[in-house]
């Protein structure tokens, strides 16, 4: 880029003046305006848009729950129950913040499952998925550590058996463990470190994110049908097509959380979590939130103290090379005949374990939470590697254009503005 | 949305179409809905209920001597008691209205004549000023003196000298015996 003031394309001289001083009103304009977009969007292309509106309520409202809250043993229960009481509109602020760590997980498996079915992992995005994978990590840390700052009896043996996961590793698991802790059992030093990371990652996770929407505005989108745009025909400037349908999908997504916030606040969490944390007695049933019961389902399916940690973990890092594991070389799953069925069945697997999770690990559910282990395994490391050999997949469309508009090809500059009959 | 373009001709009026009324109800509307969810945003900064419950303050009188002075907390802020000898309010009512900066009778400010409660805040920027020790500094009219930025006040808690705008404010209060007072 040459140096030297920007030649800005904007006529008010108040936007010009800056613009070409710096120009972030060109980069809006490039990037969210004229940014050409596969015009065959469906509504699962919403939910990183409100993935992004989700992290923005988690910080609004946890920076004011962080102007009301104590971080010490004796006083964290009180004031979380003193900002329900009586701080002004506590109550509320309160609600969103913990329905809206749900509603971010809802929105984010859903932005996986996505990524997911229509092959968005696939070369060239395999940095961008990796990113997300790591937004998913960051995002599990913060809202464990969150959960925690009730200090409740949910909250404390929660984090007394995610933190003796540690204890796991061979030789210097328990050191590993006391670092974690700040003393020899979770108590005032874990909390105040808790609740320090747990104001910080939040803004890490705004890295990332911009990391990946970077990473996203390099490859562009993928789309339904997986195929690459070929030309202006194939897309639709940003602005206002897609932030009129992510607007409306904004909608949605504000009535179904509008919906837990008022009439189900606490439908979600654990009635338990409304004791004081009481180190002496454990609390009959302790499962995590509901968004990490696949995970426990997984960890409990192993019966090895080490082996179920490994798999645990490895449940989420097998992610991170799911795009070397499907070699195939077509993205969308509406072209793969039997990949697509393996998936499906992966995605009622996953809830069969997220089910699994919530039951108490004895009878049928320990069964259960192995065969689902099993599959959710060898869906990545077996079932993928052998389809990209083995399966013949349908005939891919000739452009998106010619999928999407009946009669295809090319069309005159007039009527290329008809999207509404997008899938 | 563009399939609407070819209408345009056939619908569209001078004072502006179908869709410009859209947009524009919709915006509104958005606008309403983000301004009553910015609102509990706002207000939660605003003292809470517990804050709130704690707004008043029962004081005994019986101890404290002529010429003695207490200073209690209510709001947060110090509040000064001062049982006042009659020189001092000899002193404070022969001041004619026209030397006060803040021109207010000592009648005015007093309940009881020997009893002056007010808000022990220096009306500049907020010090504490002395005068309630016996020891203390108590200025060039024998009241109060902050030491912060030198403004003194007299034995009504008026201000004669300094850069302070206004005299120590008088909370409400209101004696519940004659020995007891409320404040707030």
């Amino acid at each position: 880029m040459a140096i030297g003031l920007h030649d800005s394309p904007f006529k008010n001289p108040v936007i010009r003046w800056i613009d070409r001083r710096l120009p972030i009103f060109t980069m809006m304009q490039k990037e969210y305006g004229t940014f050409p977009t596969p015009r065959n969007f469906n509504y699962f292309w919403n939910f990183g848009a409100l993935a992004m509106v989700n992290l923005a309520i988690m910080i609004a409202t946890g920076i004011v729950l962080a102007m009301h809250y104590t971080p010490h043993v004796d006083h964290a229960f009180d004031s979380v129950e003193r900002i329900m009481r009586d701080v002004n509109y506590g109550w509320l602020i309160r609600y969103m913040h913990m329905n809206g760590a749900s509603m971010f997980f809802i929105v984010v498996y859903v932005h996986i499952w996505r990524g997911m079915y229509y092959g968005s992992y696939k070369e060239p995005r395999e940095l961008l998925w990796i990113l997300g994978v790591v937004i998913f990590i960051l995002m599990m840390a913060t809202a464990f550590m969150g959960y925690v700052l009730p200090w409740g009896q949910m909250s404390f043996w929660g984090a007394t058996v995610i933190t003796n996961l540690f204890s796991a590793i061979p030789f210097v698991g328990d050191s590993i463990v006391t670092w974690l802790w700040g003393g020899f059992s979770v108590d005032n030093p874990t909390l105040a470190r808790f609740f320090s990371l747990h104001y910080l990652l939040p803004f890490v996770i705004v890295g990332v994110v911009f990391l990946h929407v970077a990473a996203l505005h390099i490859t562009g989108s993928n789309n339904p049908l997986g195929i690459e745009p070929k030309g202006p025909q194939d897309t639709l400037p940003f602005h206002p097509y897609y932030t009129i349908k992510d607007s409306v999908g904004l909608v949605v997504y504000a009535i179904v959380f509008a919906a837990l916030v008022f009439f189900a606040p606490n439908f979600l969490g654990h009635p338990d979590n409304y004791i004081p944390a009481n180190p002496l007695v454990t609390p009959a049933h302790i499962v995590p939130e509901w968004y990490f019961l696949a995970f426990y389902a997984i960890l409990r399916a192993v019966p090895d103290k080490l082996g179920g940690v490994v798999l645990m973990f490895g449940a989420i890092a097998v992610l991170f090379v799911l795009p070397w594991l499907d070699r195939s070389p077509v993205r969308s799953m509406r072209f793969r005949p039997i990949a697509k069925w393996a998936f499906l069945l992966w995605t009622v697997n996953f809830v069969v374990l997220t089910y699994a999770g919530s039951q108490p690990a004895e009878g049928v559910w320990v069964t259960v939470a192995r065969i689902a282990t099993a599959y959710y395994f060898a869906y990545f490391l077996v079932i993928l590697p052998l389809l990209a050999r083995l399966e013949r997949p349908l005939p891919l469309p000739e452009s998106i254009s010619s999928a999407v508009l009946r009669g295809g090809g090319p069309l005159p500059a007039g009527a290329a503005a008809k999207p509404m009959e997008k899938a | 949305m563009a399939d609407t373009a070819p209408s345009h001709g056939t619908t569209a009026e001078p004072e502006g179409t179908r869709r410009d009324f859209l947009k524009l109800t919709t915006t509104a509307f958005a606008a309403v809905g983000g301004g009553a969810l910015a609102w509990p945003f706002i207000h939660q900064m605003n003292p809470a209920q517990d804050v709130l419950a704690l707004a008043s303050t029962d004081v005994d009188l019986a101890p404290i001597a002529e010429g003695q002075a207490i200073t209690v907390m209510w709001r947060g802020k110090p509040v000064f008691v001062r049982h006042r000898t009659a020189a001092e309010i000899e002193a404070a009512r022969a001041v004619p209205l026209s030397e006060l900066k803040d021109p207010q009778r000592d009648e005015q400010r007093v309940q009881r004549p020997q009893w002056l409660v007010m808000i022990g805040v220096c009306t500049h920027l907020g010090c504490v000023p002395l005068g309630q020790k016996p020891t203390d500094n108590k200025g060039n009219y024998n009241g109060w003196f902050c030491p912060c930025h030198g403004s003194h006040y007299d034995t009504s808690g008026r201000i004669r000298l300094g850069p302070a705008p206004s005299n120590l404010p008088i909370p409400p209060y209101e004696f519940r015996s004659d020995t007891q007072i409320r404040i707030g």
